[in-house]
Formats: structure tokens, C-alpha cells, sequence
């Protein structure tokens, strides 16, 4: 009695597997080996800060030779040395990149009572943001939502970047509807934490700590690299050296020098910087 | 059966009644005005006075800077205090000019002298619309000239005069049509003439019977305008949906009405018309509805443009405890948090309202009453919940840009969701995304 249904399904079993067999073979798709490899050596994330759709989307751009080697601004040179190394091409490591948020949060007070969704985005889009400043971060958090790698916390009710988790991905950049996010190597440690293109007088009415333009720094600057258009201080980061020197003559203390901070934290590099092969061979032990 | 729009649409509770009886009174000017250089969509006009200097009534104070854009004209005469940037209602940063008063109305040379009409030519005509600074007034201020001059492979066979005020509160082209029927009439004939079409329809809502019987007799003679009285369903004063429920065409999605042929004017518009063309009075007042419960003496004002919302409070009395000022109809308005905003050509109503209901956001239920209520055939859940879920891919298929923001499905939503608000997210999203391609 057992035996026919055994010969049915066995059979089937036989024809459906070597029906398998045969249209896998026959519709076999060449795959490059190193994709794989590729892929295992970016960080994963999927945050689209390369500009290709993901990091499948990047693997298959740079085996087509489409992106540099260190197009994976996340991955930093690490994995930027990886790819070449599994590619076999030389690579211009980029320098690490962090988020700085341009707005010092002291204007807590607000114009109106704001009773829509609570995203920055459609905050600013009534009537320019329910924040007495209209420049300020108001504090809705858009940039915690788009950061990737949890790098941008609330704390107190304000943005904090965690420069240490930071990968300058640029994701804040975008999400910020007041463009407060700038993104700068971390070695510039001196940045205007303001955007208020609002004269003195109105910066003060609200902000005790925001740029009122009084130039005092562009005195102080020995390289030029400061100037004050539109009633904000900008810094040319090309001709910055981050000495410092702005940020003790500012009277608000709307510029901040972050080199402390950041040693303290060290996050910041050694001036004396590894050399590439040394950086090289240490990833590769790491890895074996 | 009396004619409608055929998707969605909802019945909010009027409150007509406040003001529709009340004759248009005049609004002495203030000492004061800030007229802002952009109050049209397009370009903001171009200054043409410096402080110090003294401008007469109807003095151009700011020229169309490109095609898309509108002139500025002083509204009273007097002298530039000077000009100061400030947001304005919708928090971008606008010029504005401030005049001081000097209380003489004096106009400027060649203005407020009536002029013979029937012979002028369309281009004429668009030309003194354009000098004239006129733009659409039902709210959106988009600049008249424009809509009037078609391009060339679009043939427009249709004027539509859009006398639905379909907002509640609102009644200040309700108050046009009765106490200024034959110059809104005279208008409508000379955007006709402009235009270069034979077929003009006025769609009225039938709680404006009066307005209706009053327009239908005068134009009972001419076998081209007809006027239609349509069933009272908001948003019906929106262009796409008095299209549909006068000529039963659809607009294409992303396009505009002249591709099926039509051009929608306001009836404020077409008063607007009237007074550049035959009084050469270029646009420098406009009727306001200033409404709500929390104004003591309610009424349709003819107010200049640059008169700032404080001074109109005062004048027309405010109640202790109010909580909003909205510029606009409570629907589509714009709650303002600067009483020094001035009335611009686009603002239509001042309501000032006791209570200022907020409520807290639930979860979405799912009942589709959004999707039902949308006039665009949208589903705006699942467009705030693409927002709420940063599925910015999602978007494009569910069409955010489509939406004018009528406010119908936050309305009906029972979760209280802030629809319109998510919506609009979705649309700066899909703008930032274009922009970058």
C-alpha cells in the first residue's frame, strides 16, 4: 500500500530537483566575487551619503568603476583602504568629517503656541517657526530622526552630536530646514555658532549668545579668514587654522573653539598623523 | 438638480449669517501702512521710493520684476518712513515699505480719472491690468495679467467668475455682488473682452441667493454669461473643483485650467478689473470680512492695503480673551502671531477667534473619512503616514502635490490627525527632492 504514494513523491522530488538544477545552470548569473567582499567591508548602514542607493548600490558602482575608492564618507579611511586594497587601487584617503550644529540654544522662548506635528520641517513652514528667533534651532528633532547612526541625542531638549559617532554622512545637513548643520573636517575646531542674520539690537532681544556682528573678530583674525556679511560672522575654513583667536575676542561667545573639548574626548587626531601603510597594515592585521 | 463638484467635499457650519448683512463700510486709513513688496505669488516687485520720499495715492512704490509678478502701488498719500524686512504671514523675510499718512488722500497724477472702456482693445486692457497691480483675490494673489494672456497652444473657450465664497465666515464678495452688482458686471465683461472668449459662466452658491438673482438680472439679456447657482458644498471656490462642477472637466493632475480650456477669476478680481480699467484706480484697498466671536463690531470693510491688523482691531473692537487671529477663512487662513501684519491684496477675512481648540493626535483608525472627504481623490492618511515613517519613496505615487491644502480631511478626521499639516511636509519634501534632480 505505501509503495505507490513513495514512488509518486519521490519522483516528483527527483523531477522537481533536477528541474532546478538544469534552469540554474542554464540562467546562471556571473557575479563578480569581490561584491561580496565589498559589501562586507562597508559599514552597512545604508544612509546615502555615497549618493548611490545604499551600500549594495555603491559595491556595484565601484566594481564598475564608477565611485572612488573613498567614496564611503561613513567608513572614513579605514574602510577606504579596505576597498583599494580589495579593488587594487591606489586611494587619496579623505580626512574625517563631523556635523556641527551652528546654533548655541539659548532662545528657549517661543512667539506662539505651536499645536501642529512636531517636526522641525512643518514647523518652519508656519509662518517661519514658532522660535523667537528665527534663525535658532527649534528644537524638534528632525536631525535626531535622520541621523543614521544614533550620533545626534536631545539633550535638555537640545541637539547634541556625539562627534565620536559622527561619520559626516550629511543627513542632519539635509534634514535641518534652517540649515544649521555644517559639515567640516574635525581638525577645524573653531566655528560661529549662529546663523542670525538679524542686526545686533534684534540678536539681543532674544539670544544673549548669538553673533551681533560687531567685526571684533575679524580684527582679531591674523589669516583673514573671517568676515561678517549679512550681519553674521562666516569662517573661510580653506584659510582657518583654528587658532582660536576669534573665539576669545567674541563678546557673546557666539564662537566657540572646540579643541578642548574635543581632546579631552579624543576624538581629536594627533597632529603627527599614521602614515598610510602604517594605517594600512594595522586594518589588515586587524581583520586576519 | 443644482450642480456640484463630484469628489469629496464637506459641509463645515457657515457662520455667514455674522456678516452678511453687513454693508461694506469704509475703513478710515491708518497713520501708519506697511505694504510689503510681495503679496503676490512670483517675484517679489522690485522698490521703487527711498525714504524720505513723499508719494502720492496710487504711486508706484514697487515695480513687477519679471513676468510673473505684480506692481505695488502707495494707498494713501503720504511719505516713505522708510522700509524695514520683516516676515510676513507666512514667515518668509518681505520689504516692506512704510508710509506715513499725511491724511489727504491726494492721487497721483493720471489715477481715479474715469476713463471710456468700450473701445479698448484686450492687449489694452491686460496693460492697464498689469500697471494696476491686480491679482487674484480670492487668496492666492496669483498676478491677473498672466492668467489673461494664455500661451498661444492653449485655446481657452471659457471664462469662469467664481462667486462661491465657499469658505465659512466669509462674505466680502458676497457684499460685492449685491452693492457693487453692475461694476462687478462691467468687470466681468471687460475680462471677457481681455480673455477673447465667448463664454462666461458665474458660479454662485445658492446661500447667496440674493447675489444670484442679482447677477442673473443683469446679464438676463446676454445669451454668452450665465450664471449658475450651485449647491453649497466647501471647497467649491477651489479653480479645479468649479471646473468640474460648472463644465464637468478635470483638471489634469499637475496642470492647470487652462489645459482643458478655462480661466477661473474671482469676483473681487473682476471688481479690481473694474476699477483700474474705468476708474483708473490702480488695486490699492480690498473688501475684508472681519469676523469671528471674538470681534465686537463684525462687518465687510473696505480697507487699504498696508493697514495693519492691530489698528483694524482697534477700530472694529476686540473681546478680552481671544486666542487667534486668522488671516484668511478658518479653513485655508493662516493663524498670524504678529498683529502688526498688514491686510495685503490676498487676504480675504481677519477672524478673530475666543477659542483655540487643540487637540491631542491619536492613532489612525482607518475609517477612510479623509480619503472620502479629499476633493483631489488623495489618500491623505497614507500620505501622513509615509511622512510619519520617512518613506520619502512612497510620495511620489500618492501625489502630495496635487493637494491645495483645503483642510477638508483634517476636518473629518476622528483621530484629530494634523493631515494637512503632514501633507504639507510631504510637498517640501517632494520640492527638495526635484530640486536636487
Amino acid at each position: 500500500m505505501l509503495v505507490p504514494p513513495i514512488m509518486i513523491l519521490g519522483g516528483l522530488g527527483l523531477l522537481f530537483g533536477g528541474g532546478l538544477y538544469f534552469f540554474s545552470r542554464l540562467f546562471h548569473v556571473e557575479q563578480d566575487p569581490r561584491l561580496e567582499e565589498i559589501l562586507s567591508a562597508l559599514p552597512g548602514a545604508n544612509c546615502g551619503a555615497c549618493g548611490f542607493p545604499g551600500c549594495s548600490g555603491l559595491a556595484s558602482a565601484l566594481l564598475e568603476g564608477k565611485a572612488e575608492a573613498s567614496a564611503c564618507l561613513v567608513g572614513g579611511e579605514e574602510v577606504a583602504l579596505r576597498i583599494a586594497k580589495i579593488l587594487g587601487v591606489e586611494v587619496k584617503v579623505r580626512e574625517k568629517q563631523v556635523a556641527v550644529l551652528r546654533c548655541r540654544g539659548s532662545v528657549v522662548e517661543r512667539r506662539f503656541d505651536y499645536t501642529g506635528i512636531k517636526t522641525c520641517m512643518a514647523a518652519h513652514a508656519l509662518a517661519g517657526g514658532d522660535l523667537a528667533c528665527p534663525w535658532g534651532c527649534l528644537r524638534y528633532g528632525d536631525c535626531v530622526l535622520a541621523c543614521p547612526f544614533g550620533a545626534i541625542k536631545m539633550i535638555g531638549g537640545f541637539p547634541w552630536v556625539d562627534e565620536a559617532k559622527c561619520t559626516g554622512c550629511g543627513n542632519c545637513v539635509k534634514a535641518c530646514p534652517r540649515g544649521l548643520f555644517i559639515l567640516e573636517l574635525l581638525q577645524k575646531t573653531v566655528h560661529v555658532l549662529c546663523r542670525s542674520r538679524e542686526k545686533a539690537k534684534d540678536v539681543l532681544k532674544v539670544c544673549k549668545v548669538g553673533c551681533i556682528a560687531c567685526g571684533k573678530c575679524v580684527e582679531a583674525c591674523k589669516f583673514n579668514a573671517i568676515h561678517v556679511n549679512n550681519y553674521i560672522a562666516e569662517i573661510d575654513y580653506e584659510k582657518c587654522t583654528s587658532c582660536g583667536a576669534c573665539a576669545k575676542v567674541c563678546p557673546t561667545h557666539a564662537i566657540l573653539n572646540f579643541r578642548g573639548e574635543r581632546k579631552e574626548r579624543g576624538i581629536l587626531p594627533s597632529p603627527k598623523r599614521n602614515t598610510k601603510e602604517s594605517v594600512l597594515s594595522q586594518t589588515s592585521e586587524g581583520m586576519e | 438638480m443644482k450642480r456640484t463638484f463630484r469628489k469629496g467635499g464637506i459641509h463645515p457650519p457657515e457662520h455667514k449669517e455674522l456678516t452678511e448683512w453687513k454693508a461694506i463700510e469704509v475703513l478710515p486709513p491708518p497713520p501708519l501702512l506697511y505694504i510689503p513688496l510681495s503679496q503676490h505669488t512670483g517675484a517679489p516687485a522690485s522698490l521703487k521710493v527711498s525714504p524720505g520720499d513723499s508719494v502720492a495715492m496710487g504711486a508706484l512704490i514697487g515695480e513687477a520684476s519679471g513676468y510673473v509678478s505684480a506692481n505695488v502701488h502707495a494707498s494713501v498719500s503720504g511719505k516713505v518712513k522708510e522700509i524695514v524686512k520683516r516676515q510676513n504671514h507666512l514667515g518668509a523675510f518681505t520689504d516692506y515699505v512704510v508710509i506715513e499718512n499725511d491724511g489727504r488722500d491726494l492721487w497721483a497724477e493720471g489715477r481715479n480719472s474715469s476713463r471710456a472702456y468700450e473701445h479698448l482693445t484686450p492687449d489694452e486692457i491686460r496693460n492697464i491690468i498689469f500697471e494696476a497691480g491686480i491679482v487674484g483675490m480670492g487668496g492666492a494673489a496669483f498676478p491677473t495679467h498672466v492668467k489673461l494672456n494664455p500661451p498661444k497652444e492653449k485655446k481657452i473657450d471659457a471664462l469662469i467668475i467664481n462667486g462661491s465664497e465657499c469658505e465659512p465666515y466669509l462674505t466680502c464678495d458676497h457684499r460685492l455682488m449685491i452693492e457693487k452688482a453692475s461694476n462687478v458686471a462691467t468687470g466681468i465683461l471687460l475680462l471677457k473682452k481681455a480673455l477673447g472668449v465667448d463664454k462666461v459662466i458665474i458660479g454662485i452658491e445658492e446661500n447667496k441667493f440674493d447675489a444670484y438673482s442679482k447677477m442673473r438680472a443683469i446679464f438676463l439679456s446676454d445669451p454668452s454669461v450665465s450664471v449658475v447657482l450651485l449647491k453649497v458644498k466647501y471647497p467649491e471656490g477651489a479653480e479645479k473643483q468649479l471646473i468640474s462642477a460648472l463644465l464637468n472637466r478635470e483638471v489634469p493632475s499637475g496642470g492647470l485650467p487652462m489645459d482643458v480650456g478655462v480661466v477661473v477669476q474671482n469676483v473681487g478680481t473682476a471688481y479690481a478689473t473694474y476699477e483700474a480699467v474705468v476708474m483708473g484706480r490702480p488695486l490699492v484697498e480690498r473688501v475684508v470680512t472681519v469676523s469671528g466671536d471674538g470681534v465686537k463690531k463684525k462687518g465687510n470693510y473696505l480697507i487699504r492695503i498696508g493697514t495693519p491688523i492691530q489698528y483694524i482691531l482697534e477700530a472694529c473692537g476686540v473681546e478680552d480673551g481671544i486666542k487667534k487671529i486668522i488671516m484668511g477663512g478658518p479653513m485655508m487662513g493662516v493663524a498670524i502671531s504678529d498683529k502688526m501684519l498688514p491686510v495685503v491684496k490676498g487676504t480675504s477675512g481677519i477672524l478673530v477667534m475666543k477659542g483655540a481648540a487643540s487637540y491631542e493626535e491619536r492613532e489612525c483608525v482607518r475609517c477612510g473619512r479623509c480619503i472620502d472627504a479629499c476633493p483631489m481623490g488623495l489618500e491623505p492618511t497614507a500620505i501622513a503616514r509615509a511622512v510619519k515613517n520617512c518613506e520619502r519613496e512612497a510620495y511620489i505615487d500618492l501625489h502630495p502635490m496635487d493637494c491645495m491644502e483645503c483642510g477638508s480631511c483634517a476636518y473629518v478626521c476622528p483621530a484629530r490627525i494634523e493631515l494637512v499639516q503632514y501633507i504639507k511636509q510631504a510637498k517640501l519634501e517632494v520640492i527638495k527632492a526635484r530640486q536636487k534632480n
